[in-house]
């Protein structure tokens, strides 16, 4: 099984890294937000900010993965792919996999910018918080091609994107602290998994408890694996 | 090698079941090669997924290469190739990177593999395409690969599921000589076709399907005998009084069409009865009933309009 995923990861790795143009395409929106809206927070902000736009990051990297899933269920690939002995659990592990490495290789270029803008991290702090994400990374990419295989249609499984990861993130703090808005909203924040995963990365650069955090984000990447294994084994693609 | 009874699969839609397959038995022995033949939606590539592992049943049983279908996929698996009646590369691989991490899926070792992807490539007519990425392949070179994809492994029984569409007449027949090939190594094949020359030529014999269930079955000249005859096209000045002296025949102008049992040897006497009757005859033809003949008497549609209005 471990050569499997290995065997699936390299085969969806190959053409990234022969054209790697994609991942700086990936960066783009980060680091508009890094320059454009970073300075907006004041010289103090970016302790605060920059975790939270590596969360910001791991969303957005990771959800969209599923749609690289629907051509290859539409012709034959995923059909070919699910009758060879190869594991179901490493078709879709191994791609996850590509994802959440792509994750972390955007998420150290991040820092390293944001470092020229002002933010401090130390290596240990750094080998955290992309750990953190990364996690989350695992959770919402299994998640993601679960939900692809299930909807099938690329409007469908846009809409049922863009209606999610919205809210999400809206809800989560990272741009702004859900503790300036009224208490409702606050609290509404308070029942979003990814809000205490935001926290926890905060706390990794600065100081605080990452305790809540890794909970929800422990309860995130087991609901979406397992929902993404179940869904693998059983959807006859 | 196969043994399927009862296999059924229903779809659910918003408009109701579709029963694509409706309980079919299936049995092939070691190192048979047998064609399933039917027009669009009868529910071939339907059964062929069902056999692969792809589809669970909505009833029914198999047990394929030794293997319960339904206990045991991953046995079953390990002991097919299949080639998909879509193509089963990602545009962006490389041609020569699919074909080795194919084999390397199979569990064949690295050295293996290089050996293997080479052969195949040269046996496909692949040989410079090594390094192109799959989207720019011609249809026929993507079909190919395909191909080539499933018979890496060396598989003891290996599915196709209309193996040669877009093929042109020389690959095709490439493609026909590999199986043959495959055969003659000891391969059990199970294919699918619309080409009934495809299917005359190679199967011993024809499973025939249509409203997902089997309607015929028989080696191709067992399932052209079972067509009434040999069609017999006699052309005379006297044809309506011809017409009466056979069953069912048809008057067209000066031709009288007629079917008889074994036309070859039945036609000798016949000919000189008619002389003796002092009927003046200008043309004979024999036909053999084709696979489409037996097609129409058994499903009542033609195989070949059916694939060309699709
Ligand atoms: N996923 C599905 N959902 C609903 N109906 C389906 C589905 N897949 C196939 N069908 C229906 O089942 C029937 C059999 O389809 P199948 O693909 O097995 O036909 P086929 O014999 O392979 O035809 P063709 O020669 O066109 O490839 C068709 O009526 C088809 O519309
Ligand atoms: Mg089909």
């Amino acid at each position: 099984m471990l050569r499997d995923t290995w065997l699936v990861f390299a085969r969806v790795m190959l053409p990234v890294v022969r054209n790697p143009v994609a991942v700086v395409f990936g960066l783009a929106q980060p680091l508009l937000y890094l320059a454009l809206f970073g300075p907006l927070l004041g010289d103090s902000g970016w302790q605060w900010f920059v975790p939270g736009l590596l969360v910001q990051l791991a969303l957005f990297g990771t959800a969209y993965a599923g749609f690289s899933l629907l051509p290859e269920v539409r012709t034959g690939v995923m059909e070919r792919l699910r009758v060879t002995p190869v594991s179901r659990v490493a078709l879709l592990v191994g791609r996850v996999g590509k994802d959440v490495v792509l994750l972390v290789v955007q998420g150290l270029l991040i820092v390293l910018a944001a470092m020229l803008f002002g933010f401090r991290a130390s290596a240990g702090d750094v080998l955290l918080g992309l750990g953190l994400v990364a996690l989350l990374g695992i959770a919402i990419g299994s998640a993601s091609y679960a939900i692809a295989l299930k909807v099938k249609l690329e409007y469908v499984f846009a809409s049922v994107l863009s209606s999610t990861i919205v809210p999400l993130m809206l809800l989560s703090g990272v741009l702004l602290p859900m503790s300036n808005g009224p208490r409702w909203l606050y609290w509404l924040s308070r029942v979003n998994p990814l809000a205490h995963v935001v926290d926890a990365e905060r706390s990794i650069f600065n100081t605080g408890s990452v305790l809540l955090g890794l909970i929800s984000v422990s309860a995130l990447v087991l609901t979406g694996v397992f929902y993404g294994v179940r869904t693998f084994h059983r959807e006859s693609a | 090698m196969i043994k399927a009874r009862g296999l059924a699969r229903r779809f659910t839609t918003k408009l109701g079941p579709v029963d694509a397959v409706r309980g079919v038995d299936i049995d092939v022995a070691v190192g048979e090669l047998v064609g399933f033949l039917g027009p669009n939606g009868a529910g071939k590539s339907t059964t062929l997924r069902m056999l692969t592992t792809l589809l669970q049943p909505t009833a029914g049983e198999a047990v394929i290469a030794g293997h319960d279908l339904l206990t045991d996929p991953a046995g079953v698996r390990r002991n097919i190739g299949y080639v998909g009646q879509k193509n089963g590369a990602s545009a962006d691989q490389r041609v020569a990177e699919e074909l080795a991490f194919q084999a390397r899926f199979y569990g064949l070792g690295k050295h293996e593999t290089r050996r293997k992807v080479g052969d195949l490539l040269e046996r496909f007519e692949l040989q410079g395409m090594e390094k192109r990425a799959v989207i720019t392949l011609s249809g026929g070179q993507q079909r190919r690969l395909d191909i080539a994809m499933g018979v890496l492994h060396d598989p003891r029984l290996l599915f196709l599921d209309e193996p040669s569409t877009a093929l042109d007449p020389q690959s095709r027949r490439n493609l026909w000589d590999h199986v043959k090939q495959l055969k003659a190594d000891g391969t059990t094949v199970f294919l699918t076709t619309h080409y009934l020359d495809e299917a005359d030529f190679l199967s011993d014999r024809l499973l025939v399907i249509d409203h997902g269930s089997i309607v015929g079955e028989g080696s191709p000249d067992e399932l052209k005998n079972s067509v009434s005859g040999d069609l017999v096209v006699l052309g005379t000045p006297q044809a309506s009084l011809v017409a009466t002296k056979f069953e069912n025949a048809v008057v067209d102008g000066e031709k009288v069409n007629f079917r008889i049992p074994d036309g070859d040897r039945a036609l000798p006497a016949l000919l000189r009865d008619l002389d003796q009757i002092g009927v003046e005859l200008h043309s004979v033809q024999v036909h053999r009933p084709t696979l489409d003949d037996v097609f129409l008497t058994m499903t009542g549609r033609s195989l070949r309009e059916e694939a060309n209005a699709a």
